[in-house]
């Protein structure tokens, strides 16, 4: 029987209303972290949970948490709510309809790692998002489960929003911390990593917000509860966003390790106009154009199997093409995307996005030759290992996979 | 005195108030946010206001502005809409929607109409993907999303929009624009 972890909005109506969310049991275990367990104890029951990063690379997060000294202070914690990869819809629901649960997520992470000021850094676009979580934090101050000396303990917590202002690039953590101390959005070198020199210098987890929900979960009703979900290696449940040429695109929270067919027929109710299916994207822009064959659609939705399709799983935002989509079309769409968010910071990427833009526009107003096909893929080759963050590296999944996949598409597309 | 703190000094106050004192620089994309909510756009002077307040170098303000997308030096439209046609949205025809849009309006993306009150962008991923054709209106600092749309829909939004801006100020409006939006 599959549960709901996240998406529990949808269960009970009114959840992202304080008094609701209080009635259902909510920062219940809060109160209770606070008041009776041990931040050591609680590293160690995530670690035991299996939970991964939820914002795309799949890092274990309990193990994150752990690599934090315990001789540098203060300590912080940031929840990204920078949601900008292309296909990715899952936060915003959260954030718009059930974000107590996000929050009571984001003070327990603060609590385990001993952080009195968290932030929450929004991506530009949404503003009205962030507006009401400044009156949610109010109102969790007012309520006394924000604030100094929490349920007359010695511990104290403050939460922040801050508001980015439209760059993808600000998704990746070290991008984001520049921006949040009021910087171009552009990645450190690494290492050291935010574990030890985060936020203004200081010790910092950075979690996604997905990651973040399922710790009420977690500590609420136990670790053998969330594993009840799921695969050993990917426990717990994912919000999937379907989105493309499917006749119900949508946010679906299924265990971690259902099929792509389940997910794309049986909720998705399968292919726009009864039309055939051609290929699967499962990470958005960063993914790779992968044919949807038999093999394909019945390979789990998980950390381990997905990349046996030549593809990361990433945050899990699967956009579907048919068979009337030309797939060098959308490596037009991705690339541009690519060219306008590239930070600038490494020549290969500035460069070689903007390259690839000029070659993908030839090939699209139809006065490419067939060289530009091979052109393209050696201008990709060359921006591949050669970037300090992933964001080149994403740049070239769908160009490679599209050319090696869907050849025919470009050639029909170019003057032979 | 600094304009931006006379202006608003309870709000420059309680933005400071989010970082450590030693860390005042983070406060410059909120500042940033308060000018352009303010004033619609980024003027050079309120760069120079953000920078003394923050202790950074006026460049360093301008940098960050001209980095993110939503931050804007110039006055443009009073309402700037922001269709999206990335991957999901170019799949279910938002491109279509932009072109279409853009011919009622006879205006391109990233030009304004003749009256100065609106202006089209054609931006990537909103996060929206499910309800798709989509756009983003941005007026001064305020957003919002509209969705599941199509041009006959955004139309009669902008005309409501439109008339409602032009009756408080009464901006000077050209005669051709009205006919724009049959």
């Amino acid at each position: 029987m599959s549960e709901i972890f996240l998406l529990r909005n949808r269960l009970i109506p009114g959840l992202n209303q304080f008094k609701v969310y209080l009635e259902n049991d909510g920062f219940a275990t809060w109160k209770k972290a606070v008041t009776s367990l041990k931040p050591e104890d609680m590293v160690n029951e995530v670690k035991a949970s299996g939970l991964r990063g939820r914002g795309g690379a799949g890092f274990p997060t309990g193990l994150k948490w752990s690599f934090l000294p315990n001789t540098i202070w203060p300590h912080y914690v940031v929840a990204n709510a920078d949601e900008s990869e292309p296909g990715t819809f899952k936060d915003r629901e959260l954030l718009e309809f059930n974000p107590y649960q996000f929050l009571e997520g984001l003070m327990l992470a603060s609590y385990a790692v001993r952080a009195q000021a968290a932030y929450i850094y929004f991506r530009g676009e949404f503003w009205q998002i962030a507006q009401k979580f400044d009156e949610r934090i109010a109102e969790l101050t007012a309520a006394g489960l924000l604030g100094d000396h929490l349920f007359g303990t010695d511990y104290s917590l403050r939460v922040y929003t801050h508001l980015g202002a439209g760059a993808y690039i600000c998704g990746e953590e070290t991008a984001l911390l520049e921006s949040l101390e009021g910087k171009m959005g552009q990645p450190r070198l690494r290492p050291p990593f935010p574990a030890v020199y985060g936020l203004f210098g200081m010790p910092t987890v950075i979690n996604n917000v997905e990651t973040l929900t399922n710790l009420p979960i977690i500590f609420g009703k136990g670790v053998p509860y969330f594993r009840s979900q799921g695969t050993e290696k990917s426990p717990g449940t994912k919000i999937f966003s379907l989105s493309g040429r499917v006749n119900k695109p949508g946010n679906y929270e299924l265990p971690l390790g259902t099929t792509f067919r389940e997910l794309i027929y049986t909720h998705g109710e399968g292919i726009l106009n009864g039309a055939k299916i051609k290929a699967i994207m499962p990470a958005g822009a960063s993914s790779a154009l992968i044919p949807a064959t038999e093999a394909a659609l019945d390979t789990p939705m998980d950390y381990e199997s997905v990349p046996t399709l030549g593809c990361a799983l990433g945050s899990a935002s699967v956009m579907i093409l048919d068979e009337t989509t030309n797939a060098s079309d959308l490596v037009n769409d991705t690339v541009h995307f690519f060219a306008h968010e590239s930070c600038g910071k490494c020549t290969p990427c500035r460069e070689g996005t903007f390259w690839m833009s000029r070659i993908v526009d030839r090939i699209a107003s139809g006065k490419g030759k067939k060289e530009d096909i091979d052109l393209l893929e050696s201008v990709a080759g060359q921006i591949q290992n050669k970037c300090l963050c992933a964001l080149g590296e994403f740049s070239i999944v769908a160009v490679q996979s599209a050319i090696k996949n869907f050849r025919a598409d470009f050639d029909a597309r170019v003057e032979s | 005195m600094n304009e931006l703190i006379k202006k608003h000094s309870h709000k420059v106050n309680e933005i400071l108030a989010k970082y450590p004192p030693d860390q005042k620089q983070a406060a410059v994309m909120p500042l940033l946010h308060l000018v352009q909510q303010d004033a619609g756009f980024i003027s050079r002077e309120s760069m120079q206001a953000v920078a003394e307040i923050t202790g950074v170098s006026t460049t360093e303000v301008a940098s960050v502005v001209g980095f993110y997308t939503l931050f804007h030096a110039a006055p443009e439209g009073r309402i700037r809409l922001q269709v999206c046609t990335d991957v999901a949205c170019d799949l279910r025809g938002a491109k279509e929607y932009l072109e279409k849009l853009c011919a009622a309006l006879g205006i391109q993306p990233g030009e304004t109409t003749p009256d100065g009150l609106v202006t089209i962008e054609e931006v990537k991923c909103l996060a929206a993907c499910d309800r798709a054709p989509m756009f983003q209106a941005q007026m001064g600092d305020e957003l919002s999303y509209h969705e599941n749309q199509n041009v006959d829909k955004t139309l009669d939004w902008l005309s409501s929009m439109t008339a409602s801006l032009r009756k408080p100020e009464s901006k000077p409006t050209t005669a051709e624009e009205g006919g724009k939006h049959e």
